[in-house]
């Protein structure tokens, strides 16, 4: 039997990264991100954690730091939330076209101006198109677990990926945890990473200047131009949905927990109804779920647990059968709609289905979301009668 | 042991004919010198966007036998310091990282994450090559810029302000090795290197790098016009061990014997100058008189 221990999910999301063996850990602090970043400094300085620890004066030098480790071939890892995450935004277009298995925790924040220390998910949504795999996790043990995940992910696909997970709701929150062994994680992940490295005498100009067209080398083999290797990152992107499931099958067989890959689903196997959503809100949405089944609507959930890659087959068989898709989420692509929403609707009209749809912004900055206010949303869509979009909103 | 003739120097270069920088570039000149003084092989050079980008070719083509990594403009303290900190992780210490960054990007955009790796004693060379301008961008000011020189963000009254004084700021960090020097001393250029490579800890060397487009002289006064630079006292060179300052080359034998020339006999060569007024001149030789006489003062006082 594993170690079950009452932690928050900063505390499972350090210890997930000790239990990686990650080799540089480059962090600025930000709440409600800073209690993983303060765990992990106080293991490498007690010698529990054998890794370099740089205290970086900002977020802008946190990702610059790992993503130059991990190209001369550490295994890296740092965290943060909103502002910050948004002051990293050049270095997270740099990593992903740098290709470098760097793995983040955000925990989810609401973005200023005004100033908001309290959760919501505008942060990692807008940090969306800049080519990195976004991961949402629903409770503190799949933040640990997915975490785990991520390294293998990462490496096997050479691309960044973003673990997110919702700031107090979850960071701060007190929950039980059973912590792998060591051993279990060292089974789905090579101690050591050999994605990445340098060699004696191998002359490499890495991320030089690059033209749009193919060219010649030296010796007359064509190199791809810069579009084609954005080309690549967004094929590879795509290609990392098959990786991801794989990845949580493999942890299933070693750990004994799977999280779904890349959607979770409750109650959907004769749902009419479905509540769709991302993070520790599709968590709460199962209990609107139960409560509109009591009152006679066969309603069911599907949780976004991969946002980036976008997982439009997995959601469109989820949602093929059902009358109504209603989506809360905690972001909106401000000028438009949700940006869950809008991913989601382009993605039913590719498959040709016609669900009555509509779309809830909740839960901004740390306003309380109540399950019966996503049971009066959902119903309002089953009633033919759509409110604005906004749940509990004023002025 | 000083470096006495050219000859001296390693025969063997580092960078291939068809480069990427402009004719006479001096930059291109103080990278060649300094690649020699380091060991190639163990060497990992960070460069941040700047002509030093543009020195090393069009991907899938470089002239440099060198491992680069290239880093976005802000961040070239932080990715040495992440090549650090991956270097000791991995057990390839023996590795040396060199950032190679020009005045923008070290006095400007840069300075943040420079003051950072500083701060945190990186064990690291940082590089700047003071061209005074975006010169890659087309001779924007920089806070590097000289006072009176026309750039094309300051085109119709040239710059209003004296340069920013970076080796102050650099020296405050108490860090073990500051150094200048310039492409038209390579011996002096070549020693500092080499001494910065055998030091633990944070080494910073400040190269003043002419730069014939953007400063509006023939490409063949290249080196007169560093020469004249450092002749002046607009650039003087010296090295700070341990905050030990100490002259060296021409500015040490201008230091004991000989004059210094005049402000005037340096801007008027140069285009960048040509709307530069009597009294900006007069600021100017203030300026550079001022310092000389401090560096004397600390030069003389030396254990």
């Amino acid at each position: 039997m594993n170690n079950v221990r009452i932690i928050t999910a900063n505390t499972a999301a350090a210890i997930a990264a000790a239990l990686c063996r990650v080799q540089v850990i480059a962090a600025y602090p930000i709440t409600p991100q800073t209690p993983v970043t303060e765990e992990l400094a106080e293991m490498v300085e007690k010698g529990e954690l054998k890794a370099e620890y740089l205290t970086v004066e900002s977020e802008h030098s946190a990702m610059a730091s790992v993503i130059a480790a991990s190209q001369v071939g550490a295994r890296v890892f740092t965290a943060t939330s909103a502002n910050g995450l948004l002051y990293m935004h050049e270095m997270l277009h740099w990593a992903a076209g740098s290709r470098v298995p760097v793995v983040m925790a955000c925990v989810n924040r609401g973005v200023g101006a005004p100033w908001t220390i309290l959760n919501d998910q505008q942060d990692s949504i807008s940090q969306r198109d800049t080519g990195w795999i976004q991961l949402y996790c629903r409770n503190s043990q799949e933040v640990l677990d997915t975490l785990v995940q991520a390294f293998r992910i990462a490496e096997r696909s050479l691309l960044p990926v973003m673990v997110c997970y919702d700031g107090f709701v979850l960071s701060h929150a007190s929950t039980p945890v059973e912590i792998p062994s060591q051993e279990e994680v060292d089974r789905l992940l090579p101690p050591y990473s050999t994605a990445m490295g340098i060699s004696e005498g191998d002359f490499m100009n890495l991320n030089p200047l690059i033209l749009s067209e193919p060219r010649q080398d030296s010796e007359g083999h064509l190199k791809p131009g810069y579009m084609d290797l954005r080309y690549r990152l967004q094929e590879d992107l795509l290609a990392a949905m098959e990786t991801i499931q794989a990845t949580d099958r493999e942890f299933e067989s070693i750990v004994g927990r799977g999280w779904g890959g890349l959607i979770w689903e409750y109650r959907m196997d004769d749902a009419e109804h479905a509540l769709v959503s991302m993070g520790s809100l599709a968590s709460e949405s199962t209990l609107a779920a139960d409560e509109m089944r009591k009152q006679g609507l066969r309603t069911g959930v599907v949780g976004v647990r991969a946002y980036r890659p976008f997982p439009s087959e997995a959601l469109a068989r989820a949602l093929s059968g059902v009358a109504t898709a209603t989506v809360f989420e905690k972001d909106v692509s401000y000028g438009y709609s949700g940006a869950l929403a809008t991913d989601l609707k382009a993605t039913l009209f590719d498959k040709g289905l016609r669900p009555r749809f509509h779309s809830y912004v909740a839960g901004l900055g740390g306003r309380d979301v109540r399950p019966e206010q996503l049971v009066q949303a959902a119903m309002e869509i089953i009633t033919g009668t759509p409110g604005r979009g906004w749940i509990d909103v004023h002025g | 042991m000083a470096t006495k003739a050219v000859r001296e120097l390693p025969r063997e270069e580092f960078i291939m004919p068809g480069t990427r920088s402009c004719a006479a570039c001096g930059l291109m000149l103080t990278y060649r010198h300094a690649l020699k003084a380091l060991n190639h092989k163990k060497t990992i050079v960070a460069v941040p966007a700047s002509c030093m980008t543009v020195l090393h070719g069009v991907y899938p083509i470089t002239p440099v036998k060198v491992i680069c990594i290239n880093n976005p403009f802000a961040a070239t303290g932080a990715s040495a310091s992440g090549l650090v900190a991956g270097l000791r992780a991995v057990g390839k210490e023996d590795y040396t990282v060199v950032a190679f960054a020009g005045d923008g990007g070290t006095y400007d955009i840069g300075i943040q994450a420079l003051s950072g790796a500083f701060e945190r004693g990186t064990n690291f060379i940082y590089v700047c090559y003071d061209n005074e301008g975006y010169m890659n961008t087309g001779t924007q000011r920089s806070s590097a810029s000289p006072t009176g020189a026309i750039t094309s963000t300051t085109p119709i009254l040239a710059k209003l302000q004296q340069k920013k004084d970076m080796i102050g700021i650099v020296e405050a960090h108490g860090i073990p090795y500051v150094a200048t020097a310039s492409p038209a001393f390579p011996l002096d250029l070549y020693d500092k290197f080499r001494a910065a490579k055998d030091i633990t800890g944070s080494r910073y060397i400040e190269v003043h790098a002419p730069c014939p487009p953007g400063w509006g002289f023939p490409n063949k006064d290249l080196i007169k016009m560093g020469k004249l630079a450092v002749e002046t006292g607009i650039h003087v060179l010296f090295e700070i061990r341990d905050g030990n300052f100490k002259l060296t080359s021409r500015s040490l034998a201008l230091a004991e014997k000989g004059r210094k020339k005049t402000v005037a006999d340096y801007v008027k060569g140069q285009t960048r100058f040509k709307k530069i007024s009597g009294e900006q001149i007069r600021a100017l030789q203030e300026w550079t008189d001022r310092r000389w006489e401090e560096f004397l003062v600390r030069h003389e006082k030396r254990r």
